[in-house]
């Protein structure tokens, strides 16, 4: 199969993924956008303004914005194709993926830009939304856009290898409740990691998310609590690793073929 | 010259994760331009075999061939050849039919607008063009299988599988489907067809195969199986009520009801020697039908006794 047939087939996944996407944007747009507008208004009014300043310089609204947009993130892009991804194998229209000559990557890569896209598009709701309670500097915009990026294509990977394992609904549901939930309240969003004593400073750094958020806060803000090779050394490798076990899933055929 | 058969498959097997061996060795080959016919029992294989020429069952060991492309070396090249029609609805019931024969056409790598104009064309022909912009989900189960059959031409297959494509449709919906099957073979289609209408494969199918228990029994040309079938049976409508069964040398009669016999008989037996019979005895016959086809009987026997002898039935 050449370059063309591929690209066809890749835009044909990721137009797909849109669609639904706009389609049902009650289900997918609103709800972040409803629940960041209350973490602004009690976490960042309400208690923040009692809090004051987090880090010298900095107020704690201004401290928990980009964790909240990256909280966002996390949680749609690993959702929408957790979601999409079991509902094509559930009702079985991923057999019309699976018998076609694409290639597995072909495939991967267009649910997983199908998932970045909803990430990037919540995050610019969430980021509109902020503007209403404070103002959002912009230090270093690459490190910024290739946080968010990564963070997106991480978790969209790892949805798509829980959708691939589940076999009914409650399996994709299981991971954000129980994983994603607890790991992102506890990545940084809301303090930061300096203020823990030990162990509990120590015990954070194994958490993926609290050097997602601190790249992208120090995108915004230009503070971070941990070094940026270090985020990006864990970003890429998580995102490497996830894609070379979703592509094994697909190529031999888990969870999808008999 | 010897021509490459459209599908060409050697010895494959395929054994479940639970033990169930699903195909033990099936060896078999399908001509180019060929109405093949596929039939076996309910769980004989046909499904899995199926599942594996479309690359949605991971074969055990073996290989099969399309147009000479392996399936299991070649994948993507072998699959652009193949178009299929699953038993089981497996379209996206939220989308739109047009939708979903245009990005299946993507999944080939078909440009938009090529796509556009194809699914319009099969849509048209399979009388669903009114139903294209609606929601999938809302359509008749004999809809829903012709969408499948729109979906699966959108590549313009070589080869097209369908696994029983008129399950539960209606006999007028069946008909017009066997007529844009029928032309789509005659335009040079290779077409292999599972079905447990049996009637439908005698009348579209030039070669058969028939599976039971993962092992092919019998592969060969529909009217050389036909032959094989000795013995045929009528449905006698009687003028008036008949309480005894009368005797006939050659025929072997049964009561059905009161004024209805069935009359089973050597095809070599004529005919007219059973009616001279009948009408010595005072029984008119008032009306005569074939009872059953004779593929269906014949399959039958096969599947039971696994041999083609066993066709041959003393009258």
């Amino acid at each position: 199969m050449s370059a063309g047939p591929n690209l066809i087939a890749y835009g044909t996944i990721t137009r797909r993924e849109v669609v639904r996407i706009l389609r049902i944007w009650m289900q997918t747009l609103l709800p972040s956008a409803i629940t960041m507008t209350l973490y602004f208004v009690i976490f960042g009014r309400m208690v923040g303004s009692r809090i004051g300043e987090i880090v010298p310089g900095v107020g704690y609204i201004d401290y928990i914005v980009p964790g909240l947009i990256m909280m966002a993130v996390i949680t749609n892009s690993y959702g929408n194709i957790s979601s999409s991804f079991f509902g094509a194998k559930f009702g079985r229209h991923v057999e019309e993926m699976l018998a076609s000559p694409m290639p597995s990557w072909v495939i991967l890569t267009g649910y997983v830009t199908g998932a970045v896209l909803r990430g990037l598009i919540v995050a610019a709701i969430v980021l509109v939304i902020s503007l209403f309670f404070t103002r959002i500097h912009l230090y270093h915009p690459w490190i910024t856009l290739s946080t968010v990026l990564l963070t997106a294509i991480v978790f969209a990977l790892a949805g798509f290898v829980n959708a691939v394992y589940a076999k009914k609904f409650d399996d994709i549901a299981l991971v954000p409740t129980f994983v994603l939930t607890p790991l992102t309240y506890l990545g940084g969003v809301f303090y930061s990691v300096n203020q823990l004593g030990t162990p509990w400073r120590e015990i954070s750094q194994a958490n993926p998310i609290l050097y997602m958020v601190n790249a992208f806060r120090y995108g915004l803000l230009g503070i971070s609590d941990i070094s940026m090779t270090v985020a990006y050394a864990v970003m890429i490798g998580f995102a490497a690793a996830l894609a070379t076990i979703g592509l094994t899933l697909l190529n031999r055929g888990i969870g999808l073929r008999s | 010259m010897t021509t490459i058969p459209a599908l060409d498959v050697v010895e494959l097997k395929k054994t479940y994760a639970n033990g169930v061996e699903a195909l033990k060795g099936i060896t078999l080959r399908v001509e180019p331009g060929d109405f093949f016919a596929l039939l076996g029992p309910n769980g004989a294989g046909k499904s899995t075999l199926i599942g594996i020429l479309s690359s949605l069952v991971n074969a055990t060991s073996g290989d099969a061939k399309i147009f000479g492309v392996s399936i299991r070396q070649q994948r993507s090249a072998a699959m652009r050849l193949i178009g299929l029609v699953p038993q089981e609805i497996n379209f996206n019931m939220f989308e739109k039919p047009f939708d979903i024969c245009v990005n299946q056409a993507g999944f080939y790598g078909i440009p938009r607008a090529e796509a556009g104009v194809r699914a319009e064309k099969y849509l048209k022909q399979l009388a669903l063009w009114d139903k294209a912009f609606g929601i999938a989900r809302a359509m008749s189960g004999g809809m829903k299988r012709r969408l499948m059959i729109a979906r699966a031409m959108m590549s313009e297959p070589k080869l097209l599988i369908l696994d029983e494509p008129t399950a539960g449709v209606d006999i007028e919906i069946r008909r017009s489907m066997w007529k844009f099957i029928s032309g789509i073979n005659a335009a040079g289609t290779t077409v292999i067809l599972t079905t447990h209408y049996l009637e439908e494969a005698e009348q579209l199918c030039r070669n058969i195969a028939i599976i039971d228990k993962g092992r092919l029994i019998e592969n060969t040309g529909m009217k050389s199986l036909l032959s094989k079938l000795d013995v045929e049976t009528f449905v006698l409508d009687l003028a008036q009520p008949q309480a005894v069964l009368p005797e006939v040398a050659g025929v072997r009669f049964t009561r059905i009801d009161e004024v209805t016999l069935e009359a089973e008989m050597s095809r070599e037996h004529d005919l007219n020697s059973m009616f001279a019979a009948l009408t010595t005895r005072g029984i008119a016959v008032r009306s005569m039908r074939n009872k059953a086809n004779r593929l269906e009987e014949l399959f039958v026997r096969l599947v039971e006794t696994g041999t083609t002898d066993a066709a041959k039935v003393a009258a």
